[in-house]
């Protein structure tokens, strides 16, 4: 038992936002202390840091105005020297700013495709296991059905269908991926419903909404969390794919973009590596990170698969 | 003659985070054949894990101290082989929790016969099967059972599933943790009699270990009380549970009234405060600070087991009511 | 002590329906009635329809057919009548560790019944939220409540966490406790101190207690009538002292001599299990287990046939000490 916590000090009342407060506070602290424990997950963390640092800085590091091809001052497919770190493409531009530049656009589309991938699946995850007429098993049919569609052929139908801008990538990645969490979601939610303190939540007199808002949601989300940060991953990667089929938005340089063009002139055959390796290594730092933290994360919020 | 089991000063003690654990400090305790001897303790008083150094199913990181002889044999010290041939074949332990001890996936004749296939490899199918047939027999479920699957049986019906298990390689020495955990009254009393008659019967040392005294002092012979780690008091069934001579095993015995006793009427009595922490004992007696009879002079040093009428209790002040 | 019952079921009968089609019935037809300030046990083994009869009475389970009356007035189950039920009747489950949401602190847990039925606004001594869940928690025995507050349920023990499940429910001031199983899964010696502070909530807030247990020693301990159950009906019921010390039903006497803190009747153990809810024997339910079918006692006074055809009606709720059993009822007249 921890020692003991008082929450009065010097006389002065206690208020239910104070209590409220204080818990979120200690919460906060007492996870943090957690996860700081996990080596892999902080290596994750200062990973991760640095490519939201270069991806926030892109302004201050590179000059984006040079990725605009007429405006670009390299010669074609120059391996790097002193002037231009990672060497030019095709058009001339440096690779280094389009590295630097890209990381946004793959940072964005995948958080952004995340986000509705989240939403969709939590909402559909919790409402398909709580409730139990029909609403639910329709729901779970839907969910099934769009499993089973295979992702590329449906984004790429989508992507063309939509057109071809950022935010439609994101919907894209997000409609497609919603649900693998939903299944996850759902089942968490009919374990936890026949959890006795759900009983006693309907014994106090609280009614569907409150129990499912106030007492499914807050202990399923804990999986949503560690399962977001690998869709995260995923939706990186699926990014990258679909920008290097060419369904990205053309005006946007991104990580996929850089290896599309790289395949376009034949990197490889030609030996420019400072073209094809600085983008995929990337993907692959930042999907790890992901993967780290989200592993990390896994641990703190389900206590059973800490090792002693 | 060596005893069927014998613990000679045992110390058990986990390695955590905070520190080493003391689980079990200094226990004493001998078995013999034909014998039923009973461990009352409620949780955290090491009683579980007593049981588990029996057969060496201690975790890797606990430390022990002192000796655990099986037939005069060491098993902590045994050679892995040595080890092997006694689990199960020379002592056995009956689970708690039986739902969860059994494999959900598997038939119970398949679980059953699975010890004895391992300790007779070359056994014979139509040798294993008469084997489960007669075990069930013996623990009192109908053979057509054999086939089921365990959750197609009755709480009861699981426990003697474990016993059948456990009786398999017709073992010298049984261990019972918590046998009747869960069940109802009266298949309590039927795994108790079954158990008291397997004993009358093969001739097995027996030691049950349960929270419930009242369930030990019917069918035990010697009944050991366990607290924070230690034997509290130490004699024959009836006088344990009837006429307690340390403070604890009082309480727990009062715990479970007499039907029919107008004291008890709507005077439940209870223990105030929680077992102590074993990484934060008290000094002395680890009972004193909930003990109504208290002094100072129990604070000064751990009391050992002192003889009164009969029986062994950890408390200086037994001998004077 | 008035005599009126505070809640009271009648003829209630409970039928499950399995995924197989069989209709298992938990509650095949009972009357029971609490009084204000008065604790009645119901005693049983699994099987034996004790907690669904509890989940009846709280208004959570809907009976197939019959009854149940708060104050005289029957239950409409439409959302708003269960609701204000819950007010006046609370219900503490069994497994205290699984009761409480693990992500909520002590005061979440305690306040959710607060918020729920807005009590806050209505508290006649204008108290804060704050200040009525210390109340509750310090009327459970959790002193000083306020150290409790920020806890988690992982860090309280067994009794502590029962205790806050009873403030839980103390704190939309109940008229009637139902407690299912509540010291089962605690340590003996915690045992004495909760059915302790049972006893003082009835003393202190004039509160009725339903117990529902498998251990007579607790009714003998804190109840003052008992109703015996098996498979679905009350077999016998009266006061504590009449149930537990002459016991007539076969079955009470059963249990009664199984336990091992009686010397003076002679073990009876029954063979075989409780039957299955979906097939209730015919006549009366405990015929095919019954001793004194089965060692010639029914048989001499006449009833053998009446035992195994007969089936026997419902037991009243009130009254003197009274019993289902077809030898019973020969030897009195």
């Amino acid at each position: 038992m921890t020692a003991a916590e008082t929450t009065t000090d010097g006389g002065r009342p206690l208020s239910a936002r104070r209590i409220a407060r204080q818990r979120r506070a200690d919460a906060w602290r007492r996870n943090w202390r957690l996860f700081r424990s996990h080596r892999s997950g902080l290596i994750g963390l200062v990973i991760l840091g640095f490519f939201v640092v270069l991806a926030l800085a892109a302004p201050l590091l590179a000059d984006g105005d040079t990725l605009k091809v007429t405006q670009a001052t390299g010669g074609v497919l120059e391996s790097p020297s002193g002037e231009y770190w990672l060497g030019t493409d095709e058009n001339g531009r440096s690779v280094l700013t389009m590295l630097i530049w890209g990381s946004r656009i793959s940072l964005f589309v995948g958080l952004l495709a995340t986000a509705i991938s989240m939403v969709i699946g939590t909402v559909i995850g919790v409402v398909s296991g709580f409730f139990d007429g029909w609403t639910a098993r329709v729901l779970y049919r839907l969910t099934e059905w769009f499993l089973v569609i295979p992702f590329l052929p449906l984004a790429i139908i989508l992507a063309v269908v939509l057109g071809r801008s950022l935010i439609n990538i994101a919907i894209v990645i997000g409609v497609t991926s919603w649900p693998a969490t939903a299944l996850l979601i759902r089942s968490q939610t009919l374990s936890i419903r026949e959890r006795p303190y759900l009983e006693r939540a309907r014994l106090l007199g609280a009614g569907r909404w409150h129990r499912m808002t106030r007492h499914v949601l807050p202990n399923v989300m804990p999986m949503v969390f560690a399962n977001t940060t690998l869709t995260v991953a995923v939706a990186i990667l699926s990014e990258t794919t679909l920008s290097f089929l060419g369904l990205g938005d053309p005006t946007r340089v991104s990580w996929g973009s850089m290896l599309e063009g790289a395949f376009g002139v034949g990197a490889m055959t030609t030996g420019s590596w400072w073209y094809i390796v600085p983008p995929g290594v990337c993907v692959v730092l930042v999907v790890l990170a992901f993967t780290l933290i989200g592993q990390a994360l896994e641990e703190i919020f389900n206590p059973r698969l800490r090792s002693r | 003659m060596d005893h069927l089991l014998e613990l000679r000063g045992l110390s058990v003690a986990y390695r955590t985070t905070d520190g080493l654990l003391p689980a079990v400090r200094g226990v004493d305790l001998v078995v013999d054949a034909g014998e039923v001897v009973g461990i009352a303790g409620e949780s955290g008083c090491g009683k579980s894990t007593l049981a588990s150094t029996v057969l060496r199913l201690q975790p890797k990181d606990a430390v022990v101290e002192g000796e655990i002889l099986v037939g005069g044999h060491d098993v902590q010290t045994m050679e892995w082989g040595d080890l092997r041939a006694l689990r199960w074949a020379e002592a056995a332990i009956v689970f708690q929790g039986a739902l969860h001890s059994l494999n959900p996936v598997r038939r119970i004749e398949t679980q059953i016969a699975e010890p004895i296939r391992v300790h007779e490899p070359g056994i014979s199918d139509a040798a294993a099967a008469e084997r489960v047939a007669e075990l069930l027999e013996q623990v009192g479920l109908p053979p057509g059972r054999s086939r089921a699957y365990p959750h197609q049986l009755s709480g009861g019906q699981r426990q003697r599933v474990m016993i059948a298990m456990a009786l398999a390689c017709r073992p010298r020495l049984i261990v019972a943790d918590e046998p009747t955990t869960a069940l109802d009254v009266m298949v309590q009393a039927q795994v108790l009699d079954l158990m008291a008659g397997l004993v009358k019967d093969l001739g097995v040392g027996l030691m049950i270990i349960s929270h419930d005294l009242s369930v030990l002092s019917d069918v035990c012979d010697r009944v050991a009380v366990m607290y924070a780690g230690r034997v509290v008091e130490l004699g024959s069934a009836e006088q344990v549970f009837r006429s307690p001579a340390h403070p604890y095993a009082e309480a727990l015995s009062s715990a479970f009234p007499r039907v029919g006793d107008p004291a008890a009427r709507y005077a439940p009595a209870g223990l105030a405060g929680d077992p102590p922490d074993p990484l934060d004992l008290p000094p002395g007696c680890a009972f004193a600070p909930r003990c109504a009879r208290a002094t100072d002079a129990c604070t000064e040093a751990e009391p050992p087991l002192l003889e009164v009428g009969g029986r062994r209790a950890a408390c200086i002040r037994v001998g004077e009511r | 002590m008035s005599d009126a019952p505070l809640l009271e079921a009648e003829g209630v009968r409970v039928e499950f329906t399995t995924r197989g089609g069989t209709v298992a019935t938990a509650l095949d037809g009972v009357d029971v009635a609490v009084r204000p300030g008065e604790i009645l046990a119901l005693v049983g083994e699994s099987g034996s329809g004790k907690t669904t009869l509890a989940r009846t009475l709280v208004g959570v389970q809907r009976p197939t057919s019959g009854v149940v009356r708060y104050e005289g007035e029957p239950l409409s189950y439409s959302g708003r009548a269960v609701k204000r039920l819950c007010r006046e009747v609370q219900m503490v489950l069994q497994d205290a560790a699984g009761s409480l949401n693990p992500r909520q602190t002590v005061y979440e847990s305690v306040a959710e019944g607060l918020r729920l039925h807005r009590l806050v606004g209505r508290d006649s001594g204008g108290r804060t939220e704050p200040e009525l869940v210390a109340a509750a928690l310090s009327e459970a025995g959790l002193r000083p409540p306020e150290r409790l507050f920020l806890r988690y349920p992982h860090e309280l023990s067994g009794g502590q966490k029962q205790r806050v499940l009873i403030a839980g429910a103390l704190a939309l001031r109940p008229r009637l406790l139902v407690a299912d199983e509540p010291v089962s899964s605690l340590d003996a010696s915690i045992r004495g101190e909760i059915l302790a502070l049972l006893l003082g909530l009835r003393d202190s807030l004039g509160l009725g207690i339903v117990v529902v247990t498998h251990d007579v020693g607790l009714a003998w301990n804190i109840a003052d009538r008992i109703a015996v159950m098996y498979l679905g009906r009350v077999v016998e019921c009266g006061t504590t002292e009449e149930v537990l010390q002459s016991p007539r039903h076969p079955y009470t006497q059963a249990l009664l001599s199984v336990v091992p803190e009686i010397e003076e009747l002679t073990p009876v153990v029954l063979t075989g299990e409780v039957p299955d809810p979906t097939r209730i024997p015919g006549g009366c339910r405990f015929h095919p287990r019954c001793p004194a079918l089965a060692d010639g006692a029914a048989a001499e006074a006449g009833v053998a046939d009446a035992c195994r055809t007969t089936a026997l009606p419902v037991l009243a709720a009130t009254g003197e000490h009274r019993v289902a059993c077809h030898l019973a009822t020969a030897r009195d007249s």
